[in-house]
């Protein structure tokens, strides 16, 4: 059932032309980062030939590129997360939804999953790019799963914190501007910690973007996943008791 | 016959904004297998708001609801099955066609695979759909849209359905069309159909309920509703003048109204004297215009119970 409505929600996004703008602005501008970030590397590798355990292609290119794309993905992912429960609130067709034998639980769920496997699919082409370096070259393929594998969880988590907006208002640009607030808010929190002399752990430890981090050095901890995790069970509860709230309500 | 009980609804309480609003104020109603039930009131009455209530759409803040004899709040999974909600605006997604729409309401209501375009072709052939399946549902009519909405609510043949306003946006052959639909369903489902439009009601519906200020003023079957409207008065008007005292002699006749020259109003007793009453004026030769039963409608009593300031008492005489 979760299926149903992962699938039919994902069909949804690409009857707009929004999904698919959204997918060609994107590739294109990666590829653009792609091709300077390359250039770098060409300049850099003579020099970096004669040094012991130099940073490699995978350092130099893929890293930074699959942070870049996390951090333009931040200011896309508003844009489709938001139609996800306000739309259907504006046109009344949440109803359907809920007078269907479906829980709260599942109509969440499949929401969440929709919109996370477009995001899957969008990083999917996004990472064909740097996969094309194999043609030349080898690149360290722990560093770009542990890449590729933190940017999912980091795309997972814009969802459902998308999700999560969307379910609190009828105007879906409200929640895609609330969205990219609270988006940017845990992307730069660490800021703040890290400027000064003392490191505030509390911020560190909440933003999004310190333990993309460590996923992008080719470390796999259980807490940085974990982070990621309870993020996304956080929103998604608090999304499905939102929608309990509004049928107490009304 | 022993009939199975579809809905009960005991003591439906219902609060809106911080308890100040009490839109539904305990109702109490039984729905049975074949009937179906009208739900009238006027606008802000709690219509929607109970048949909200009833689909699991809203919660109810005291009260319970059983459907098919499922708890809805205990096992909301279960009882939900057994419904078809159309709601006051259809539930449909403008970008799909019909048929793609209609796929997805028959898997969110697990139809089986094997049983889908089965279910899909009856709903659409028994709601006129046929030749729209591949359209999209955004650049239909209203009313087209609207009965996208009826197929969505009998899709998956649930025991009850309800329609909140179906016939809304309708032209008269559709409205015609659906009423038979309704009609057609009663018989073998349990329907609660809301409406403002009262011949609707007496054209479809074999109970009547009457909801004012979130209670329950009036609620009798149909038959007993006939028997109250079911009048003891006679319309007649005729070509040419007439005279009240040769329609007075005419065995059942109590009392002649006259409503000027040529039209009268007959009261009687027991047995319907219109045919002694025709004779009479043919053989006086006043020329026949109209001889019709005066009868009291529905619409009358729908005014009575909930034009008042102060609420009517249940079960007020008309």
């Amino acid at each position: 059932m979760i299926l149903t409505i992962a699938l039919r929600e994902l069909k949804n996004l690409f009857l707009s032309p929004l999904a698919w703008a959204i997918m060609a602005v994107l590739q294109l501008i990666v590829a653009y980062l792609f091709l300077t970030q390359l250039d770098t590397f060409m300049l850099l590798e003579p020099r970096l030939a004669g040094i012991e355990g130099a940073p490699g292609v995978t350092d130099i290119v893929v890293a930074p590129l699959l942070q870049t794309t996390g951090f333009l993905l931040l200011l896309i992912a508003p844009a489709i997360t938001m139609r996800v429960f306000s739309d259907e609130r504006r046109n009344r067709t949440l109803s359907l939804l809920l007078s269907a034998p479906v829980s709260m639980t599942e109509i969440v769920l499949g929401k969440f999953l929709g919109v996370t496997l477009f995001f899957l699919l969008l990083l999917a082409m996004l990472v064909a790019m740097p996969l094309s370096l194999y043609a030349g070259t080898t690149l360290d393929a722990g560093k770009l799963a542990g890449g590729i594998l933190g940017l999912a969880l980091v795309l997972s988590s814009f969802a459902a914190i998308g999700v999560f907006m969307s379910s609190l208002t009828e105007q879906p640009v409200v929640a895609a501007i609330s969205t990219l607030g609270l988006l940017i808010l845990l992307w730069i929190i660490d800021w703040s910690g890290t400027s000064q002399e003392h490191v505030s752990v509390l911020f560190q430890y909440l933003s999004l973007k310190t333990h993309f981090e460590s996923f992008l050095k080719g470390l796999f901890s259980t807490a940085d996943a974990g982070y990621y995790l309870l993020l996304i069970a956080t929103f998604l509860i608090l999304s499905i008791r939102r929608l309990d709230q509004q049928r107490l309500t009304g | 016959m022993d009939t199975k009980i579809l809905i009960s609804v005991e003591q439906l309480y219902r609060y809106y904004g911080h308890g100040h609003t009490l839109a539904v104020d305990s109702i109490s109603f039984e729905l049975a297998q074949g009937e179906v039930l009208g739900f009238l009131g006027p606008n802000g009455a709690g219509k929607s708001t109970t048949m909200q209530m009833i689909t699991g759409n809203l919660a109810p803040s005291s009260g319970r609801v059983r459907i098919n004899g499922i708890d809805l709040l205990d096992e909301p999974k279960r009882a939900k099955a057994e419904i078809g909600y159309l709601p006051e605006q259809p539930p449909v997604y403008q970008d799909l066609t019909v048929d793609e729409y209609l796929d997805y309401c028959a898997r969110l209501h697990r139809v089986s695979k094997g049983q889908r375009s089965q279910a899909l072709s009856n709903a659409k052939d028994r709601c006129g759909l046929g030749d729209v399946g591949r359209r999209l549902i955004g650049n239909l009519s209203k009313g087209f849209q609207q009965r996208v909405g009826i197929a969505q609510a009998i899709l998956h043949s649930p025991p009850v359905v309800v329609l909140d306003e179906p016939t809304v946006g309708l032209d008269p052959n559709q409205i015609r069309e659906i009423r038979t639909l309704i009609r057609e369903l009663g018989e073998s489902h349990g329907i609660i159909l809301s409406t403002h439009i009262l011949p609707e009601v007496q054209a479809t519906c074999s109970r009547v309920q009457i909801i004012h200020r979130g209670k329950l003023v009036f609620a009798e079957t149909m038959q007993q509703l006939e028997q109250r409207l079911s009048s003891h008065a006679l319309l007649l008007e005729t070509h040419a003048a007439l005279k009240s005292s040769e329609l007075e002699q005419l065995a059942g006749v109590t009392r002649v109204e006259s409503l000027g020259s040529n039209r009268a109003r007959l009261l009687f007793k027991d047995d319907n004297p219109a045919d002694a009453v025709a004779a009479c004026v043919v053989s006086q030769g006043w020329g026949l215009v109209e001889l019709s039963l005066d009868r009291q409608t529905l619409e009358q009593v729908f005014v009575d119970l909930t034009c008042s300031d102060a609420p009517a008492p249940s079960g007020v005489a008309v």
